[in-house]
């Protein structure tokens, strides 16, 4: 028994009566005061809905079907809405995924500090607002007094995180539920937020359910892991012994993912399918990219990293066309490439094709799935008739798929499914050269790791050249042959992989690197005093 | 100079713009009304020379676009010509006319706006509950119907059978601020009726789109009680197009009293159009068209700079 939350036999339903969709089979959880308990889980887990139950509080067509939720001896299933209210915000609070979508955009920050300490009467406005100023003080953000006075567009996404949070702490609750808040951050964001948060939850003893998917996070910040799956605890158990012995086949297929790596890493030398020459450019007066010198060899993957707004989807897009470079030049196989799309010859067109990182977005959603393989391999290579139909049959079992999906909607499939699509569509115009923009972004981990080792099958049989853009440096690790680290549109470094994750040369790559999280609960610790002790010998 | 401003004057000189073009539009519309001015003041009998005289003496025997150049000088001068049926200043005929309309569209306004943003907060407040559907039917019923019927049914319920407002709404310059809010109060009613229900669906709606948005969960899951949620969160992100739809019914109570006017004999800027454009009187129609275009553009105008500044990004740069 918990002494702070204890949910019993918790049941989730949303849809209709009779046929109910279970969002939450029977959740047990407890929580102790000031102890964080980590929920990890895939996507459609069930651990925000139980988040959020954990509040007493469900989202709209979603409503409690049994079991219980008792905070502090109290019942919040059933409990007056009047009730529930001066619980929230006073004595459990939230802090969301994005916070800039989580801030009202027309009041300023401190406002909406203020709001819950007024409204739960803890402190008058004044008060209330040299309280959110020691706060912003303490969670290190920059000229803490001046901050609060701004509109939620006016701060930068990991500052909005940390104000987030210190709004959340405004009524020093006793329990706060944090749901995914630096999954939108970069990595080096990820790290300051991570460890305000931390800092801020030990000082108060709050405790806390810190809801992710990511498993190196979520050990740096619980003192317990609950695993979810399918509405269901699947195992919990405190983060050490979660990390070191898990016990259920799914935590551990969870823990193995990460340890994915291609087998031919090693690729040696060859020769260059692209090579990029001085190229600069710009959206109207705005610099994206600068001087970019480097080359794709064939047949190997290029990985190009970056944090947001490093240039690196840019570069993509001035590779395929659309965006012609103000200076520098493409060559493809020594030859020059036509930089504007509408101009080239419809060889070249055929060759460099691209896969997107939302295949739901990128896949018509009225077509099926023939319709959507059909007419490429039409246009690019002129099959007709018996010829077309086997070649799309054979393009399904090149990704895997079964040839029965041929005939439905990609609304009818599931992410992974639609993401081999997206795969298969590129392939039907037999090309030498695929942009993959974050294929394996929006994806869980099980199901990225599949597409990832499709991608590395295809490019051995059909020796591929891929250029394999992410922020995901665990990806990068697992399938490039060879990294460009891109920064403010400049390359920082390049180089084989071993060689950038082994001995990267410059501060940036180190620092990217080091800011990737770890399965060591140590990590978090370590990587900030790291940061502190590179900022001191500044 | 900051974007606001740009955006500013961007939109008050396309509001000058289309104020050309509009009285540009009015002369050509009359230009091609059906009858003659000298053949309906003079009378069938006239002889063609006399009829000549008289066009000759008002100028009609001049090109269109020379007159059309002549009067749009004279109206930036101030001078809105004479009316060519009654021969008195078109101005002098105008003032009058103008202030009775201004205060009905007033009248209307001020009971009308708040009324019904208060109707459709509320409305999204409750939604889907017994008042909501009430507030949405009523309303409902009151814009399907003409607003000559709103008008007549109100004058036989509340004047003939009850005898508490007076039928015809007869004020002057003599008429006391009460006793015009007295003898008005039926035309206003009908406008108000005519008026509040896009106003509150509009507002509802817009309100029930912010709804949805994550930052009015978090309000929620702060503790903060629903009216509040909808005054102080909702609200001030829905109010571009509330703004709006105030601001096009605010226009409709001045440039579409027409109708009214004429049921209730208000003597209004509607009824001098309505005697003008049956005379032929073309100074007169052009100075009242070009009111209400004004009005129109003006306050859309206004609304447009009033829903712009009601976005912080706009409001306050990066």
């Amino acid at each position: 028994m918990g002494n702070l939350l204890n949910i019993r036999g918790l049941r989730l339903e949303a849809g209709s009566r009779a046929r109910p969709n279970v969002i939450l089979k029977g959740l047990d959880l407890e929580l102790d005061r000031g102890e964080v308990l980590g929920l990890v889980g895939e996507s459609g887990a069930g651990k925000s809905s139980a988040g959020l139950a954990a509040m007493g509080y469900v989202r709209d067509g979603v409503r409690f079907a049994g079991g219980s939720v008792e905070f502090d001896g109290a019942e919040l299933i059933g409990m007056g809405r009047g009730q529930l209210r001066r619980l929230h915000g006073k004595r459990i609070a939230y802090v969301a995924q994005s916070a800039a979508a989580s801030f009202n955009p027309a009041k300023t920050l401190i406002d909406q500090y203020t709001e819950a300490p007024r409204l739960h009467g803890v402190s008058g406005r004044a008060t209330a607002e040299e309280d959110a100023v020691a706060l912003y003080r303490q969670m290190q953000l920059p000229n803490p007094e001046e901050i609060g006075f701004r509109y939620p567009h006016q701060v930068s996404g990991g500052q909005l995180q940390r104000t987030m949070t210190a709004m959340a702490m405004a009524c020093r609750p006793d329990l706060i539920i944090f749901d995914e808040p630096t999954t939108a951050l970069d990595v080096t964001t990820q790290i300051e937020v991570l460890g305000a948060i931390r800092d801020i939850v030990e000082q108060y003893d709050t405790a806390a359910i810190y809801i992710t998917h990511d498993l190196a996070v979520v050990s740096q910040m619980a003192d317990r892991i609950c695993v979810m799956k399918d509405g269901e605890a699947v195992e919990t158990a405190p983060t050490k012994t979660m990390l070191d012995a898990p016990q259920e086949d799914y935590t551990r297929s969870l823990w193995a993912v990460r340890s994915f790596r291609r087998p031919d890493a090693e690729a040696g030398e060859a020769q260059a399918l692209i090579r990029c020459e001085g190229v600069s450019a710009a959206y109207g007066p705005m610099t994206v990219l600068d001087n970019l010198n480097f080359t794709f060899p064939r047949g190997q993957t290029t990985a190009v990293v970056g944090e947001s707004g490093s240039g690196k989807s840019t570069l993509a897009r001035v590779i395929a066309g659309l965006l012609p470079p103000a200076l520098g030049q493409f060559f493809w196989n020594d030859a020059p490439l036509e930089p504007r799309l509408a101009k080239r010859d419809p060889a070249t067109l055929r060759n460099i094709q691209m896969i997107y990182q939302s295949a739901d977005t990128s896949l018509n959603p009225r077509h099926n799935i023939r319709e959507i393989l059909t007419r490429p391999v039409r246009k690019f290579t002129g099959r007709k008739g018996q010829e077309l139909r086997a070649r799309v049959e054979e393009l399904m079992d090149l990704v895997d798929l079964d040839r029965a999906f041929l005939d439905r909607k990609p609304s009818e499939l599931s992410g992974g499914q639609k993401q081999r699509v997206g795969i298969a569509r590129a392939l039907a115009a037999e090309p030498e050269f695929i942009i993959c923009d974050e294929v394996t972004s929006a994806l869980d981990q099980l199901v990225a790791e599949g597409i990832l080792r499709l991608l590395v099958r295809l490019q051995t049989e059909l020796d591929l050249t891929f250029m394999f853009i992410t922020h995901d440096l665990a990806t990068v690790e697992a399938i490039a042959h060879k990294v460009i680290v891109l920064k403010n549109g400049q390359i920082v470094e390049q180089g084989g992989r071993d060689e950038i994750f082994g001995d990267p040369k410059q501060a940036y790559t180190k620092r990217l690197l080091t800011s990737v999280p770890q399965m060591d609960p140590e990590w978090l610790t370590e990587a900030r005093a790291r940061e502190r002790s590179l900022r001191e010998a500044q | 100079m900051s974007r606001l401003q740009k955006l500013v004057i961007g939109r008050v000189s396309l509001g000058i713009l289309t104020l050309f073009v509009v009285s540009a539009l009015m002369f050509v519309g009359i230009e091609l009304l059906p009858g003659d001015l000298a053949q309906q003041i003079l009378g069938q009998s006239a002889t063609e020379s006399t009829l000549a005289a008289f066009r000759a003496e008002l100028g009609l025997d001049q090109p269109a676009h020379l007159r059309y150049l002549d009067w749009l000088g004279g109206v930036l001068r101030g001078d809105f010509g004479t009316s060519l049926a009654s021969g008195r200043e078109v101005s002098e005929l105008l003032g009058p006319r103008l202030a009775n309309t201004m205060f009905l569209a007033t009248y209307a306004a001020v009971i009308a706006a708040p009324l019904a943003v208060i109707l459709g907060l509320l409305a999204a407040l409750w939604r889907n509950t017994l008042f909501d559907r009430g507030v949405n039917l009523t309303a409902l019923s009151a814009i399907s119907m003409p607003e000559f019927f709103v008008g007549y049914v109100l004058i036989l319920f509340l004047s003939i059978k009850a005898g508490v407002f007076p039928t015809l709404a007869r004020i002057d310059s003599a008429t006391g601020l009460w006793d015009a809010l007295y003898r008005s109060f039926l035309p206003a009613l009908t406008l108000i009726l005519v008026v509040v229900a896009h106003m509150m669906r509009m507002t509802r709606a817009a309100i029930i789109n912010v709804l949805a948005s994550p930052y009015i969960e978090m309000a929620r899951l702060k503790g903060v009680p629903r009216w509040r949620i909808i005054v102080q969160h909702a609200l001030p992100n829905a109010l571009a197009p509330i703004i709006n739809v105030v601001a096009l019914n605010l226009a409709y109570l001045v440039v579409g009293v027409v109708v009214v006017e004429v049921v209730f004999s208000y003597p209004g800027l509607g009824q001098l159009l309505v005697d003008a454009v049956s005379s032929r009187d073309f100074p007169v129609v052009q100075a009242v068209g070009l009111f209400f275009a004004a009005v129109y553009i003006t306050l859309n105008v206004l609304a447009d700079i009033i829903s712009i500044m009601s976005n912080p990004r706009l409001r306050h740069g990066r």
